[in-house]
């Protein structure tokens, strides 16, 4: 936590250098300080803020994100060391009580009181709770900061069911928390229908369907009349205003918000009608020397914003009236897309048609939940729109809001496919156009991003533009441009694959998917490099493009199995006969043992066929037993002995699930508290066989003290008193890395789920020999992108990829089985196509410890290798 | 009770594919019917003065003959390594190390202090390789 730069000292002021007091230390604040920053003014001037919350300025935005497992620290806007280094006192968990515009002073509740010359009011609004009898009941709760949601998440465990008061945008937000912490869910809206401010009333239908899909009870047209309590004062229901009633446990109030002026009354400064500090375009109230910005500002329009985007202007105005330079806030754009309960819900510009003549075009399917709806002026010009379960294009029509759309306004909203010609993408956009709406940036800045401060890359825009960094929902279209204007400076990366292929991983797995290809040879005389159509492919592209047919089987309708017809060309050696080749030239074998778990009948036949083959025997660590050794030739005649006993391919050898090792767990273990064995069991059986871009290994630990390493995996699962807790993204090897947590106390269910989702999600996304690790540092956006998209369906795919998972555990059949009913497939493992029935002299062994190894003399010894491709592993 | 049994390649292959024949130190050597090699990947044969060959046919139908044995590592794989082309140049990559050898001149890609020896190949005692030469 930021302590003060530098002491405070109570009533003195610095003569030589001017004062500037913020009180507020939220989302306007912070901007505001770091706007003063960059002006230069911190430097010169004292600056004093007061933070009545216990913790600095953090993203209020993304509060919810708490409950996907962000915490208070990952949520923070202010980096550790911002106002040591500006030389700002913040005063934290010291709110602003009183002010006097006479002595120009401020005295915080401490006692501290400072003298400005300059004071900025940031105080942000406060949650309207509607005077219902028994609204301070034990449990009722509302949705503003970090500590409201430790409340509510501690009163939650012991809760069955909630009602949320207020069906708006925050109201479903809360409802989504309530929901996630497996509360039965209400939702009361006063209003005919859900999120009335943003959307009209098809698109509100639209919302309430989705929105009851998901389990959800919607009440509308209704109001909370009285909250009911037991004995102890605790919440037990509520009455509605049609005379019905709901037992809860909990309830948050979400009706609103009211700007915090009550310091500003009280010393007098003008404040709205309905509330709101008076400001002009300076973002000056009545008395030139105070400022008011963000919620608890009334704009020079009249308007008070309850949106980030316009806060951030006026800290922007605010801050440049203080270092002596014009500009002015007058007015914002509302335009808001959110996910809201894995909804997509947009609106923008006028959305309610309120323009005179205006006429609207509206495409609805309410199979789907999708609705639509643009507003046009007589004049042909886009006004704005309400976009709901498909917001996709949100990021290319709110640009074009108040200009004439270059196409027809019906393909806008049109499905893609349906008759919509090619999407209109973010290139047909004028370059003052706003791209960012949440930092003003528009798209003329981005390009000359690109051709003037020489960025080369979307994280490189985004750190000089500031696009892109806040609600995140223009990084598709920023991407776009990025790409546009470095494609044509002409300097675009070659990120293709190999020489073969100009496309990445992602890319061709794009291909195979959309076009359904199961060819190789069909891929590379489609898609390859012109040189490199007519050759033969290389040992790069052949097992990628194997595995991504292998990934996508079920759905292109590939085989899956791994060695038919074209597909056995492309494997590497280890999957062309699916064992693991040895420095000899010997092969290892590695049947799965799920969850690490075996029956002493299990073991003795191990024991039994590396006796009767003399293969060397070693507890790997991976939880199961590796037999080392056999010749090429021997592999079907062992693999027959395993396969009848019950075993299956262990996929040592392949890119794809190995193991998912397990702690003993609550069965045995005193400390467990969830069933780790059967779990990890059940997890290794589903993703058995699933080919992926590197090896994916996983574990589960029955409780946090986590024996069975499962941080140190691609998926690891650790049980917790409510259910599982998921980490993502870990791996061992020579630089580890501890996985991340995605989700928390999830029920088996849920936890299938999103394992599911993250799996396909990066099969689809990630590199070639990119483990889960690498690909979550990489990717733009990193855990939270994943996370957004995994847990919140942002790109509203995760349907699609629990059904590409369904049809992968609908079709796994063993590898080994199917092998050995092949006699075609089985003639391959000879150690010479001349000589079948002859072993290969060249495999040879020494006896060592009792068992054998390779023998010496037979082999040259590796000298180091040459090629330092990446990945030369099998493991 | 699951069988397994190797059967000769040959055996399972239809009839009419001409024969592979690599110029081992012994002479003309049949080693298998085209149609027992897999475009894209290898097989190893045992030469009578017990050295390997790796025996490799291409996506176009050409075929290549090489020392078997991967000179980093001593172990007799280059057979099972998967092969490519690169700037038109036929290779087969080692399944242990990755060195990539080319088919044609069996020199080491990767390490020109290296290569492997490279046999002649013709089908049916007609031309070598297939070749159009
Ligand atoms: C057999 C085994 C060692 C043992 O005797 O215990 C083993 C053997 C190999 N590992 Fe491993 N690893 C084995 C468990 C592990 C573990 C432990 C685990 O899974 O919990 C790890 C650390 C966890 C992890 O993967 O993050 C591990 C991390 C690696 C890595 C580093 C991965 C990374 O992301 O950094 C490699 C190199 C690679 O994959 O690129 C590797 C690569 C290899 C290779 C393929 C090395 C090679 O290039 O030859 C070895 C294969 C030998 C073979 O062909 O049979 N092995 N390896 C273990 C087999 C487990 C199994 O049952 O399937
Ligand atoms: C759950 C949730 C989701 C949201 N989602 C979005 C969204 O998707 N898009 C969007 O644009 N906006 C969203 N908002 C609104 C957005 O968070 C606010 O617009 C933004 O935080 C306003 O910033 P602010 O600094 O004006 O107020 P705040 O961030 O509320 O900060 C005001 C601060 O002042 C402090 N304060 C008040 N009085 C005093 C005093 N006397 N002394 C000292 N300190 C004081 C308060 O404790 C508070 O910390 C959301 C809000 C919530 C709660
Ligand atoms: S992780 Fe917990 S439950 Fe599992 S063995 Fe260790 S202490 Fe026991
Ligand atoms: S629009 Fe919110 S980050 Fe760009």
């Amino acid at each position: 936590m930021a302590a003060p730069a530098t002491p405070a000292t109570p009533g003195t002021h610095d003569t030589a250098r001017p004062t500037i007091v913020l009180v507020g230390h939220g989302m306007v604040g912070q901007r505001f300080l770091e706007e003063l920053a960059e002006r230069g003014v911190t430097g010169r001037a004292r600056v004093v803020v007061l933070c009545e919350e216990p913790r600095p300025a953090y993203d209020r935005v993304q509060l919810t994100s708490y409950f996907a497992g962000r915490t208070p620290d990952d949520l923070s806007l202010t980096a550790p060391d911002f106002m040591a280094r500006h030389g700002i006192e913040l005063h934290i968990g010291d709110p602003a009580e009183a002010i006097d515009r006479e002595s120009r002073t401020v005295t915080a509740r401490s006692g501290l009181t400072v003298r400005y010359d300059t004071l900025v009011l940031a105080t942000g609004s406060y949650p309207f709770v509607p005077p219902v009898p028994g609204k301070d009941s034990a449990g009722c709760f509302v949705y503003r900061t970090i500590e409201d949601l430790l409340a509510i998440e501690d009163y939650a465990r012991t809760a069955g069911s909630g009602v949320v008061v207020g069906g708006g945008l925050l109201g479903l937000e809360a409802a989504g928390a309530l929901k996630g912490l497996g509360l039965r869910t209400h939702i009361v809206e006063f209003n005919p229908r859900l999120m009335a401010l943003q959307v009209d009333e098809g698109g509100g239908s639209a919302l309430r369907r989705t929105v009851e899909e998901m389990g959800l009870e919607v009440h509308t047209g209704v109001g909370g009349k009285e909250i009911t309590a037991d004995e102890d004062g605790a919440v037990t229901g509520m009455e509605l205003s049609d005379g019905s009633r709901i037992a809860t446990d909990l309830v948050i109030f979400s009706a609103g918000v009211r700007p915090r002026d009550q310091l500003a009354r009280d010393c007098g400064l003008a404040v709205g009608e309905r509330g709101g500090i008076v400001v002009d375009e300076q973002c000056r109230t009545s008395d030139p020397a105070v400022h008011a910005i963000g919620e608890c500002a009334l704009a020079a329009d009249g308007r008070v914003y309850g949106l980030v985007a316009p806060g951030y202007d006026m800290a922007r105005t605010a801050a440049d009236a203080i270092a002596g330079k014009d500009s002015g806030f007058t007015g914002a754009d509302l335009s808001t897309k959110l996910k809201l309960l894995g909804v997509d819900v947009a609106s923008f510009g006028d959305a309610h048609g309120t323009t005179e003549g205006c006429l609207d075009v509206v495409y609805a399917d309410s199979r789907s939940g999708v609705y639509k709806k643009l507003v046009i002026g007589a004049d042909g010009t886009l006004l704005g729109g309400v976009l709901v379960g498909d917001a996709e294009s949100y990021g290319m029509l709110r640009p074009l809001t108040g200009s004439v759309p270059p196409v027809a306004p019906e393909q806008l909203v049109l499905p893609a496919g349906a008759g919509a010609p090619a999407a209109l993408g973010p290139s047909a956009l004028p370059d003052d156009a706003v791209v960012c709406n949440c930092h003003n940036v528009t798209k003329g800045a981005i390009r000359s991003a690109v051709t003037e401060h020489e960025c080369t890359t979307v994280p490189q825009v985004k750190k000089c533009t500031k696009a892109g960094t806040g609600c995140g929902s223009c990084v598709k279209a920023l991407t776009t441009l990025v790409n546009d204007e470095l494609a044509a400076g002409g300097v675009a990366v070659d990120t293709g694959l190999c020489g073969c292929f100009p496309h990445t991983r992602a890319e061709l797995y794009e291909i195979v998917r959309t076009l359904r290809l199961t060819s190789y040879a069909e891929l590379l005389e489609s898609h390859g490099r012109p040189e490199a159509r007519s050759g033969d492919g290389c040992e790069v592209c052949k097992p990628t493009v194997g595995s991504i047919i292998a990934s996508l089987a079920p759905a292109v309708g590939a085989d899956g199995y791994v060695l038919h017809g074209e597909q056995a060309a492309l494997q590497d050696t280890n999957d062309h006969f699916l064992a693991n080749l040895q420095r000899n030239g010997s092969y290892s074998i590695v049947p799965r043992i799920p969850g690490g778990e075996i029956t002493p009948e299990k073991l003795i036949v191990i024991g039994e066929v590396a006796r009767d083959f003399g293969l060397y025997t070693k507890i790997t660590g991976g939880q199961r037993i590796d037999l080392f050794g056999a010749r090429v030739d021997q592999l079907p005649v062992i693999w027959s002995r395993l396969v009848d006993a019950g075993f299956e391919s262990g996929h040592a050898y392949g890119k794809a699930l190995r193991t998912v090792k397990s702690c003993v767990g609550q069965t045995w273990c005193r400390y467990g508290v969830q069933d780790s064995v059967r779990m990890a069991i059940d997890l290794e059986l589903r993703y058995r066989g699933l080919r992926s871009p590197h090896k994916l290994k996983s574990a589960v630990s029955g409780c946090a003290r986590e024996c069975a390493e499962a941080r140190g995996k691609d998926f690891g699962v650790i049980a917790t008193s409510n259910g599982w807790n998921l980490y993502v993204g870990g791996n061992g090897g020579a630089d580890p890395r501890h996985a991340d947590l995605l989700a928390q106390d999830l029920s088996d269910a849920e936890l299938v789920r999103l394992i599911d989702r993250f799996l396909m999600f990066y099969i689809r996304t990630a590199d070639r020999l990119e483990r889960t690790s690498a690909w979550l540092e990489r990717i733009e956006g990193g855990l939270d992108h994943v996370r957004d998209v995994v847990v919140h369906d942002s790109l509203g795919l995760c349907d699609e990829l629990e059904a590409l998972m369904a049809a992968h555990v609908a079709h796994y059949r063993d590898e080994w089985a199917e092998t050995l009913a092949d006699p075609d497939r089985l003639a391959r493992f000879v150690s010479f196509v001349n000589a079948p029935g002859t072993p290969d002299p060249s495999v040879r062994f020494v006896p060592e410890r009792d068992q054998m190894k390779p023998d010496p003399a037979l082999l040259a010894g590796p000298t180091l290798p040459v090629r330092t491709l990446e990945g030369t592993s099998a493991r | 009770m699951t069988t397994a049994t190797a059967a000769s390649p040959a055996a399972t292959t239809a009839a009419p594919s001409p024969l592979v024949e690599i110029l081992g130190p012994e002479g003309w050597l049949a080693v298998c019917a085209l149609g027992d090699l897999i475009p894209g990947r290898g097989v190893a044969a045992l030469l009578p003065d017990g050295s390997q060959a790796a025996v490799f046919v291409d996506r176009g139908g050409r075929t290549y003959a090489i020392g078997n044995q991967d000179p980093f590592t001593g172990a007799q794989v280059l057979s099972r390594g998967l092969t490519g082309s690169a700037a038109d140049r036929p290779f087969v990559a080692s399944p242990l190390l990755k060195q990539r050898f080319d088919l044609e001149t069996g020199e080491c890609l990767d390490d020109p202090s290296a290569s492997v020896p490279v046999y002649r190949v013709r089908m049916d005692g007609a031309a070598d390789g297939g070749r159009d030469d």
